[in-house]
């Protein structure tokens, strides 16, 4: 460790009981490094543009949407998206209300439609004030609610998870399904962005 | 009153209140895994739905099934009945999923 | 506040929200596969996972990164589970650790 010669990174403790746990478990026949492996590109794999899709079909079709409000789980299921176990709930933005989700327990999020949260929603900051004042907060990601707009904030505590639909914007009618999933941000799918064309 | 998950322990669902009812989170603080967050306890809500009947997470958390399976609802609480200084227009909610068990009539 | 445990923060006054996100490393994310295999292979439930960061003491839950609490709390469940004996684990990350400084 004193010879650092700038390539070699002394593992963190965190580090080395990741290999250690990873080594003793595919040691005891529990996993294999190529199961891990793969699970990592999986992983990869789930990207918000998942929940971008279900949100678009949600514009370009009311039926679809008001199946969605119903039941999200199946609502993902019949457009073929693999989301295992997902309680899905989606919340409708329009023009009375916002919504914005946060889990203030730990970072409970819709990781198949997603992805992998970022770090600021699992942050304390986020946490405990989204649930208090979430006017305040969205303003410090640039989003202004009018006061005439309800704000209902979705603490995420249990077996569901949230998707939020937001609006479609002005200035796309007309586009296909393809066209409007690409305004269809992750942050706005949490509730703290609002898609642009 | 229809959950909204029909989960395979739809069986244990005879649930205790409905769609539009008021109830109050209990305040209490026991200890183990929880999760009915701290801020809500003691505040009177609204049942938004009934989402179905899943395990109870205290009891997963301690390495038992948690069974029978539990009644889960979405309540929806005023923010200005749940903070004080609340400063933002009275239709401003918190909905949170809340065990059967930690609700009782308002 | 009695009885309300540190990880439990709704409502707690807090600063801005440092909106910021980094790329996972890659023993970041073989611990975020590691969770999903074991739990789909019905080893732990996530809530036994959630129990062990919950128990995590305060300013620990505060300086360890997302991850670092995760591979804590993933270890500490297969212990509890049974899956791995704490020696083990001692001697195995010995073994790593002088492996590892041996590469350089």
């Amino acid at each position: 460790m004193s010879e650092d010669k700038g390539r070699y990174q002394p593992l963190s403790y965190y580090q080395l009981m990741e290999i250690s746990l990873r080594e003793l478990l595919v040691e005891k026949g529990v996993v294999t490094d190529e199961a891990v492996n793969a699970e990592v590109q999986a992983m990869r794999s789930r990207t918000p543009e998942r929940g971008a899709q279900v949100v678009a079909k949600a514009w370009a079709d009311p039926a679809y949407k008001e199946r969605l409000l119903k039941n999200g789980t199946a609502a993902c299921e019949e457009i073929g998206l693999e989301i295992p176990a997902l309680k899905l709930v989606a919340v409708e933005n329009t023009p009375q209300v916002h919504n914005v989700i946060v889990c203030t327990l730990c970072s409970c999020y819709p990781r198949v439609l997603l992805g992998i949260p970022p770090d600021w929603y699992k942050s304390r900051n986020y946490r405990s004030r989204m649930v208090r004042e979430p006017r305040t907060v969205l303003e410090e990601f640039g989003v202004r609610v009018a006061e005439n707009v309800a704000i209902r904030v979705h603490d995420s505590t249990a077996d569901m998870r949230y998707l939020v639909l937001p609006m479609r914007p002005k200035g796309t009618e007309g586009w296909d399904e393809a066209k409007l999933a690409t305004l269809v941000t992750r942050d706005s799918m949490i509730g703290v962005a609002l898609p642009k064309v | 009153m229809q959950p909204q998950f029909v989960t395979r322990y739809a069986a244990a669902l005879s649930p205790e209140f409905r769609t539009g009812e008021k109830v109050r989170v209990r305040k209490t603080a026991p200890l183990g895994h929880i999760r009915t967050p701290f801020y809500i306890r003691g505040h009177v809500g609204e049942i938004e739905r009934l989402c179905g009947a899943f395990p109870n997470p205290e009891e997963l958390a301690q390495m038992r099934d948690g069974l029978p399976a539990v009644p889960l609802y979405r309540v929806r609480f005023r923010q200005k009945d749940v903070w004080p200084d609340y400063r933002g227009p009275d239709a401003d909610v918190v909905e949170i999923e809340i065990f059967q068990h930690w609700l009782e009539k308002a | 506040m009695i009885g309300k445990m540190h990880h439990d923060m709704g409502g707690q006054p807090a600063g801005k929200v440092q909106i910021t996100e980094h790329d996972y490393a890659e023993w970041e994310r073989r611990i975020d596969a590691m969770v999903q295999l074991l739990r789909l292979a019905g080893l732990f439930t996530v809530d036994e996972l959630r129990k062990n960061i919950e128990q995590l003491p305060p300013d620990a839950y505060d300086r360890l990164t997302y991850y670092e609490k995760w591979i804590s709390s993933l270890t500490q469940t297969m212990i509890q589970r049974g899956l791995i004996t704490t020696a083990e684990l001692g001697r195995k990350m010995q073994e790593v650790e002088k492996r590892c400084s041996r590469s350089s």
